[in-house]
């Protein structure tokens, strides 16, 4: 049993074995759609539990968890206890007294799947946590990037936005940082907190320098919440100053990937052009994370 | 009463400037006589005190003792054991209980309730504004004359300058201390812990030190304009320090106070979201704590208080963004200053001021020394014994502390109010009186 709480304790070894099987799941899936690669899942139980609203996520986890022959079930905030006044910690109990092999946990608390993970037997799988990590999302990144430029050591990645509250930009800063990348961070100084570099950034309050000569340009979303917290005046002005568009995007190489974990705010921090663009690898971030996600659950029962 | 006599030991009273080896006579509540090898006076008790050390009661300026209103949290009885079992003899009770004790009944209830259960002494803090709701001053006069001791809207910084004003304006006729939470709300919201590298990485939503400058600052302004004694509790940033030397450099009538966990742990401590390390003001940096600890020894900081701030374990054992603020601390405040001394950081002459006279001089009240003639508010000290901090030892209802499991060095081991004894780690009263402990020992070993 091993628990995904982050990237920050997963070493390189490990996050360059989870790429290379989702790598395998991947290309066996693409040769023969709907190839069932291992049965490790087979007759077990993955529970997703998402405390926070999510599509994309949960979708890619029940199909990954559906694909390795696992049951699934998905406990949804709208649906859940914490409505009645339950604790987090007694959901989770409650549902690893049913005996799951993972549970896989999206919450909007910063740390909460420590915390989970020290109550239950089963298998604790961060599926994104307050502004914490989200490690899967960077797995599929680091994957993405490296199955477009071949490499990741060595390469220049661009991280465009709201990094203040973005649990993939602080799970990208340590898997592309482990795997040998060099990370940038941009946005507005209100959207940087403090204290970045420490985890290896260079940081930027512009976008242009930032996006200089970069190998891959990675944009985050701008959550409308924002402008109430007054971290921006106005999707406009943000738009304006450090939306990636059509022409800002060429101050990156000339072959460099555009990516963006979703969902976008298309013309707020990423313009229609270029999200649909031929240097847009967004779709293919999508389809490669149902593999990261095979991967991963596999990884997560392998020595139980 | 039973007379006691305290033999042998190293009596430290730093407001008379003694700390030598002398003997203390408790008798009729009092401290009758303090000298070298005194007779036993017949019927006494007697506590060898050799190897030991010999001090007034500690006095606590911070404490949350939770009645009325919160009583599954602390009672002032059970708060009353936690200090006595820390050494402590005098608690000053901070006002945010429910309903918050902004009037003269609550606070006659507090002393009424702490007079019954005979425990150690308890002066009440009264409310700045009705209901802390930071709006109208309350009734200052009426508080006064009801016995309390300062002013405060603890857990709520007063944000608004202008009441702040009235409030310092109005507190100076009843000569009472305005005590601010000094915590600018806009700056710090949504805050769980210190901002900065630690919890940028944790992502944990964070408050920055500068909201409690920003309150201190101006704070002192007011001050100067003022006239009126103000307080700082649970002073927490270097600059801080820098701004009440700076103050009182100048002449004003500013004090301030440090916790013990702000004086040993840092931000770091948050790292693992372990919900013990998340109270107000958040935990600091290395920076801070090393700036804290040179206010402490220069007299900057006029005295540590313990912000104990008892919880349940509902209100802990949660995401770390929405549990309680707030650590227990009379328990683990001795060994903590005991620490600080064997260190260097400053000299347990002054590590036993900041815990006695210090903070009985900032809040003007009785005790903090034991001359000869004063009420005999005294602990023995032993400060070698080593003893784990565990869950079932607390005598505390909040068992929140991120000390829990470490060792300590340094233990009150008798604690005397009033002449009781309140705490007796020496079975100094069993040995005399086999028939049955005094009824207030209970719960002591």
């Amino acid at each position: 049993m091993t628990h995904l709480l982050g990237i920050e304790p997963v070493d390189k070894a490990t996050i360059l074995a989870i790429l290379d099987r989702a790598d395998a799941i991947h290309d066996s899936a693409s040769a023969a759609l709907g190839a069932r690669p291992r049965d490790v899942l087979a007759g077990r139980t993955v529970v997703n539990l998402f405390m926070e609203p999510s599509t994309r996520t949960r979708t890619s986890f029940e199909i990954a968890a559906k694909r390795l022959h696992a049951d699934v079930a998905n406990v949804s905030e709208s649906f859940s206890s914490s409505k009645k006044g339950e604790t987090l910690l007694d959901t989770a109990r409650n549902i690893d007294a049913m005996r799951p092999a993972v549970i896989v946990l999206r919450h909007g608390s910063s740390g909460s799947p420590a915390m989970v993970a020290a109550h239950v037997r089963a298998s604790v799988v961060n599926a994104g946590d307050g502004t914490h990590e989200h490690p899967t999302q960077a797995l599929l990144d680091c994957g993405t990037i490296r199955r477009h430029k071949k490499r990741v050591e060595g390469l220049t990645v661009a991280i465009i936005g709201d990094i203040l509250h973005s649990r993939v930009a602080r799970s990208n800063l340590h898997a592309l940082g482990k795997l040998g990348a060099t990370v940038r961070v941009a946005g507005p100084r209100s959207l940087l907190p403090r204290g970045i570099e420490a985890m290896g950034a260079l940081v930027y309050d512009r976008i242009e320098p930032a996006l200089e000569g970069a190998d891959v340009v990675m944009v985050l979303r701008l959550q409308h919440e924002r402008m109430t917290g007054g971290y921006v005046p106005s999707l406009r002005d943000y738009s304006r100053f450090f939306g990636v568009n059509a022409k800002n995007v060429r101050a990156a190489k000339h072959d460099a990937i555009v990516m963006h974990p979703g969902p976008i705010n298309r013309g707020v921090e990423l313009t229609s052009d270029v999200a649909d663009g031929p240097r847009s690898v967004i779709l293919d971030q999508v389809a490669y994370g149902v593999s990261v996600r095979m991967a991963v659950l596999e990884h997560a029962v392998a020595s139980t | 009463m039973t007379a006691i006599h305290i033999r042998g030991g190293r009596l430290l009273d730093p407001r008379q400037g003694t700390d030598d080896e002398l003997d203390v006579i408790v008798q009729d509540g009092r401290v009758a006589r303090i000298g070298k090898g005194l007779d036993t006076p017949t019927g006494a008790l007697v506590c060898d005190a050799r190897g030991k050390i010999v001090a007034p009661g500690f006095v606590d300026l911070h404490a949350h003792l939770r009645e009325p209103g919160e009583e599954g949290k602390e009672t002032i009885e059970t708060g009353s054991n936690a200090a006595a079992s820390g050494g402590f003899t005098t608690l000053c009770a901070m006002p945010n209980t429910h309903p918050p004790n902004d009037c003269r009944a609550i606070t006659m209830l507090i002393r009424t309730r702490a007079r019954e259960i005979g425990g150690v002494r308890v002066l009440p803090i009264g409310a700045i504004t009705r209901g802390l709701a930071g709006e109208q001053l309350a009734d200052f006069g009426e508080l006064k004359e009801a016995g309390v001791v300062a002013l405060s809207d603890d857990g709520k910084c007063v944000m608004n300058a202008r009441l702040m004003r009235r409030a310092l304006e109005y507190g100076r006729t009843f000569d009472l201390p305005i005590v601010q939470h000094a915590e600018d709300h806009d700056l710090s919201a949504g805050g769980s812990m210190n901002e900065g590298a630690v919890a940028t990485r944790a992502g944990i939503p964070a408050q920055p030190a500068e909201a409690e400058e920003i309150i201190v600052a101006r704070d002192l302004i007011l001050v100067e304009m003022t006239g009126a004694r103000y307080h700082v509790a649970h002073a927490s940033t270097a600059r801080t320090i820098a701004l009440v030397r700076d103050a009182k450099a100048r002449g004003l009538p500013v004090t301030c106070e440090v916790t013990p966990h702000h004086l040993t742990l840092t931000e770091a401590a948050c790292a693992t979201y372990d919900t013990s390390t998340k109270m107000y003001p958040p935990l600091r940096t290395q920076a801070d704590v090393d700036a804290l600890a040179a206010g402490l020894a220069d007299g900057t900081i006029d005295a540590i208080a313990t912000d104990h701030a008892p919880h349940s374990k509902n209100v802990k054992q949660v995401e770390f963004d929405c549990a309680a603020f707030g650590v227990i601390g009379l328990e683990t405040a001795l060994p903590i200053a005991l620490d600080l001394a064997r260190r260097g950081v400053l000299s347990l002459r002054d590590a036993i001021e900041r815990l006695t006279w210090g903070p009985a001089r900032t809040f003007k009240i009785h005790g903090g020394t034991m001359p000869e003639g004063s009420v005999a508010d005294v602990v023995v000290i032993d400060p070698e014994t080593e003893w784990v901090v565990t869950a079932e030892d607390i005598l505390s209802k909040g068992k929140n502390t991120p000390f829990l499991g470490k060792k300590m060095r340094g233990r009150a081991v008798l604690t005397l109010a009033g002449g009781a004894v309140l705490c007796d780690r020496l079975d100094v009263t069993r040995a005399a009186t086999p028939l049955a402990p005094p009824s207030r020992a209970r719960g002591l070993s």
